[in-house]
């Protein structure tokens, strides 16, 4: 691969390139699925190819070939060069990039058990034995499940000497109980919604999600819901459980701390940001208990958004964003970075395949942990709601506005967990809502939640994220506003 | 390395597709293979792409890629056990590779008793949507429209950000019944969002032909758009009547589309179930599935290689008929309408090319017609708040005006809509034609702008 690397590199240079990198992936994935007791989707799937971007005349190209020989390498890099040059029709100034020194490293994520030699058998069988708990729940009227697993080796070169292998396993597994009654459609998944948990784990993470044991739960939950009060639409007090505040994270940190959409460079698909460059260490994004941090890496877990180097060649890292409430800092890549004061990236330019230009994304966006125990957060709470596993996300495209609904609440009252509360929802002002935080569990109650399916770009990508979160309490929420009437 | 493939690198900047013979050949040859080693049944599709995308921001290019893909899909069948594998390499030790992952999945499931054999040779309905001044495209000509759209946002100081891409791709599908089909096309996209102090509008069209686009004429609308979206009021959320224009309306009806799989009805997850045959929308709305539109795009069979049918799904508000793969015909006793997805899957099947009857109003009569209502350019972030009532949220983006006595009055600060599709459609007061519509959120429709009754905006945002 190197060999090939190297040819695209000096091709590139060659045609004009001031600068190249260079990326070869092989992307191996299996799929399994099953619905009401029968396989669904049984696939798997390869892809290897290589991405080449440069820089000529000051302006970016980007191409991509699966054609691994010297001459299609070649041909690819040379296509890249000729984009290049006719990007330069219309730039503005040329890109500028921010130092970085060259790496040559391999590294592996790790896992105990390469999902790849469980037999098919045994995970289908699990799958099948859980979906079957679930229908043994009368009321039940649809059941699946799933398991998806990846296996990403990725070899990076870029023209100033790195040469950088790394390989990446990420597993991921879900299931879902549905019940169709009179006129409504209830649903409980475990232990996500979309898809189940996602790391990069192997299959060890299937292991200890312990699916037989919830399975049945669930299914109890999404027929009891038809059974359930209404959520009411009121201004309260909100808890949220920990997979649905690391969406919220998603949504209203990590989007909004993205440079390429704070300058603009989104504007036409995924949207800006409130979070223009004169807010940097002014703005008080939350209360003074919320410190968020955009990690990738190992250190802070075995997450989606973990890696040694991202796509550019630089090295995982772990930036503050948020600070005892205060707004410290954005993700930002070689061309952005000078742009807030950096001297070097951040290191997030992450890209979904070889045929992919990499771009900005989250790492692993996590709220830190906090001091409370659940009990007694609940038993502290004199009037709320508990709102747990997401079933639909909305926010503007400058990520001020936003509005989630969830699969299941409960009623606290009196310090107790009450009667359950069907159709959950809340809304809120992204600073508003993070400036009533008052209180965050602790690390025995944090996960580091996967999100495996942030789209971004164009052409579009699909890119798995990180999101740290334990239960944690908001006041003076709007609650129930996704079924207001008025 | 063969002849084809050489001369496929001499001209990087203008590649062409594999002749349908070589991708003929890559069919037969994984059919050969697999019979060699005594599969019951193989099937194999075949999807090759040349695709470019030019995007721009800040008034200038900042992305530029190119891309050419290959993937080899094959499914084999044993036993009543079926599985897939595809691959990115087409020689014939990855072919062989591929069909004996296949295989392996297949064997390490249970038995499926309702597993179909695979369909016999069929006879198609020829589409042409293959466009050569698309394929032709290059970098230079994209960099030029582009440029030219930026120096308009720069003389009417505001600020460009869009694509413009143009894409050439085939597909082509065989079985070892006999079964053989095949299909290619283009497609160019311009869209341009304009940015005037912290006001935006936004212009999009989609077309298999790149001269039925015009992106200076798009760029002229978006800027004159985002002028008037500047110095937007707040207005209270409530509910309001709203015209939709053609990309609001898609992006919204398009998250109807699963509703109308027969096997979304078999699994109770569709707003149709009990539905069926009921006066749930107005009686206006008339909708059907129909991939030889002439403004709709497609292959004309599906994922098992049936012919696409046109299909009247609603007729005059009344949900008439369902899409059908063969596996959930069998089970509701029907016949195929040629809209399954490849095999296996869990979601059977899904109408993909939707057309609305539509109107005769222009926009212009909907606005004049108006005493009081909110003009909307787009819609946004669109998901699923209740999957029966079909209630959805979302917001409105690039360009929200307040209409008063028959003229546009202002700009507004966008809404948050929860909003039942059903009970919109309901309410339709007029329609313009229906067009090709394009936008973020559904794939693209032939559907038209809407002017639509006590539409329910529920909050407002700080812009």
């Amino acid at each position: 691969m190197w060999d090939l690397c190297t040819h695209s590199l000096e091709t590139g240079k060659i045609r004009g390139a001031s600068y190249a990198d260079v990326r070869v992936m092989h992307l191996r994935q299996r799929d399994l699925t099953t619905k009401n007791g029968h396989v669904g989707t049984l696939a798997q799937s390869e892809s290897i190819g290589l991405g080449i971007r440069v820089l000529a005349n000051g302006a970016w190209g980007f191409a991509s070939t699966d054609r691994l020989t010297r001459e299609g390498v070649a041909a690819c890099a040379a296509q890249a060069v000729s984009i290049a040059k006719a990007s330069a029709l219309a730039k503005r100034e040329d890109v500028k990039m921010a130092p970085e020194n060259a790496y040559v490293d391999s590294w592996q994520s790790p896992f105990r058990k390469d999902p790849f030699e469980i037999p098919l058998e045994t995970q289908l069988e699990l799958l099948l034995a859980a979906d079957a708990e679930m229908r043994r729940v009368k009321g039940v009227t649809l059941t699946e499940t799933d398991m998806q697993f990846r296996k990403i080796d990725s070899w990076f070169a870029s023209s100033i000497g790195s040469r950088i292998h790394q390989r990446k396993v990420i597993t991921g597994c879900g299931i879902v109980a549905t019940s169709f009654q009179g006129d409504e459609i209830q649903k409980r998944s475990y232990p996500n919604s979309f898809g189940g948990q996602h790391a990069l784990q192997g299959y060890e993470l299937v292991e200890s999600l312990d699916l037989l044991k919830h399975a049945p739960v669930i299914a109890e939950e999404a027929v009891a819901l038809h059974s359930a009060e209404q959520c009411p639409q009121k201004t309260g007090t909100l808890i949220l459980g920990g997979s649905q505040l690391g969406l919220q994270i998603h949504e209203s940190v990590g989007h909004p701390i993205e440079l390429d959409r704070v300058l603009g460079q989104e504007a036409n698909f995924a949207g800006t940001s409130f979070l223009t460059l004169d807010q940097l260490n002014k703005l008080r994004y939350a209360s003074d208990i919320v410190n968020v941090v955009a990690d990738a890496r190992l250190d802070h877990g075995q997450g989606l958004g973990t890696f040694a180097y991202d796509d550019e060649g630089v090295p995982a890292q772990c930036t503050d964003i948020i600070k005892a409430g205060q707004f410290r800092g954005y993700l930002s890549n070689r061309e952005t970075a000078h742009l807030v004061g950096l001297d070097r990236s951040s290191g997030t330019m992450r890209t979904e395949s070889w045929n992919r230009l990499p771009i900005i994304r989250m790492t692993n966006v996590s709220l830190l942990p906090g001091t409370w125990s659940f009990d007694d957060l609940i038993a502290d709470t004199d009037d709320g709601i508990l709102m747990e596993t997401n079933r639909s996300w909305s926010i503007d495209d400058r990520r001020y506005q936003f509005q989630f609904s969830t699969e299941i609440g409960w009623e606290i009252k009196g310090g107790k967990r009450g009667r359950m509360l069907k159709n959950p929802s809340y809304s809120g002002i992204t600073t508003e809502f993070w400036n009533s935080c008052d209180a965050i569990c602790e690390r025995e109650h944090w996960t580091l939640w996967g999100t495996p399916n942030c789209g971004k770009g164009q052409p579009m990508q699909t890119m798995g994220t990180g999101h740290g979160a334990s239960p944690s309490r908001f006041r003076n929420v709007r609650i129930g506003a996704a079924f207001s009437k008025q | 390395m063969s002849a084809a493939r050489t001369s496929r690198v001499a001209a990087v900047s203008n590649e062409q597709l594999r002749p349908e013979r070589e991708v003929r050949s890559i069919v037969d040859t994984v059919l050969r293979l697999a019979k060699s080693i005594g599969v019951a049944e193989t099937e194999v599709h075949v999807d090759e792409s040349i695709s470019a995308l030019t995007r721009f921001a800040n008034n200038a290019i900042h992305q530029n890629v190119a891309e050419h893909t290959v993937n080899v899909s094959v499914r084999t069948s044993v036993d009543q056990r079926t599985a897939r594998a595809t691959t990115n390499r087409t020689d014939e030790d990855s072919l062989r590779a591929a069909i004996e992952a296949s295989l392996s999945l297949a064997h390490s499931q249970p038995k499926d008793p309702n597993l179909l054999p695979m369909p016999g040779k069929q006879r198609y309905r020829g589409v042409n949507r293959f466009v050569k001044q698309t394929a032709a495209l290059t970098p230079e000509d994209r960099a030029r429209a582009v440029r030219r759209a930026c120096d308009l946002a720069v003389k009417k100081g505001q600020t460009a950000a869009g694509i413009l891409s143009s894409a050439q791709s085939q597909t082509a599908m065989g079985n070892s019944r006999g079964l053989f089909a095949s299909y290619r096309d283009t497609h160019a996209v311009f869209s341009i969002t304009m940015q005037e102090g912290g006001a935006a509008s936004w212009a999009k069209k989609n077309a298999a032909n790149v001269t039925d686009i015009d992106p200076q004429r798009l760029a002229q609308r978006a800027s004159e758009k985002a002028h008037r979206a500047t110095e937007a009021r707040e207005l209270a959320p409530g509910r309001y009547t709203v015209i939709l224009e053609p990309a609001a309306v898609l992006d919204l009806v398009g998250f109807l589309f699963y509703d109308f799989a027969a096997t979304a009805l078999q699994d109770k997850r569709s707003c149709f179930n009990e539905r069926m045959g009921k006066q749930v929308m107005g009686k206006n709305i008339s909708i059907e599935d129909d991939v030889y539109h002439p403004l709709q795009l497609g292959a004309p069979y599906d994922g098992e290689g049936i012919p696409r049918q046109r299909v009247l799904l609603v007729d005059k508000g009344v949900p008439k008929n369902l899409v059908y793969s063969r596996a959930s015909a069998k089970v509701a006793k029907k016949k195929p309408t040629g809209h399954g997805f490849m095999l296996p899957n869990e979601y059977g099947e899904a109408p993909m090319n939707l057309v609305f009857s539509g109107g005769k109003a222009s926009l212009e009569e909907m606005v004049a017609s108006t005493e009081r209502g909110l003009l909307v350019t787009r819609l946004w972030y669109i998901r699923e708040v209740d999957p029966y009532e079909k209630i959805m949220t979302g917001m409105t983006r690039d360009g929200l005006f307040l209409v008063e006595k028959g003229r546009v009055a202002s700009a507004v600060r966008n809404f948050r809509f929860n909003q039942s599709i059903l009970e919109m459609l309901r309410n339709v007061e007029m329609q313009g034609p229906a067009v090709r519509a394009t936008g973020e959120e559904a794939f693209e429709m032939v559907v038209p702008a809407m002017k639509i009754r006590d539409f329910h905006f529920s909050e407002v945002t700080k812009f």
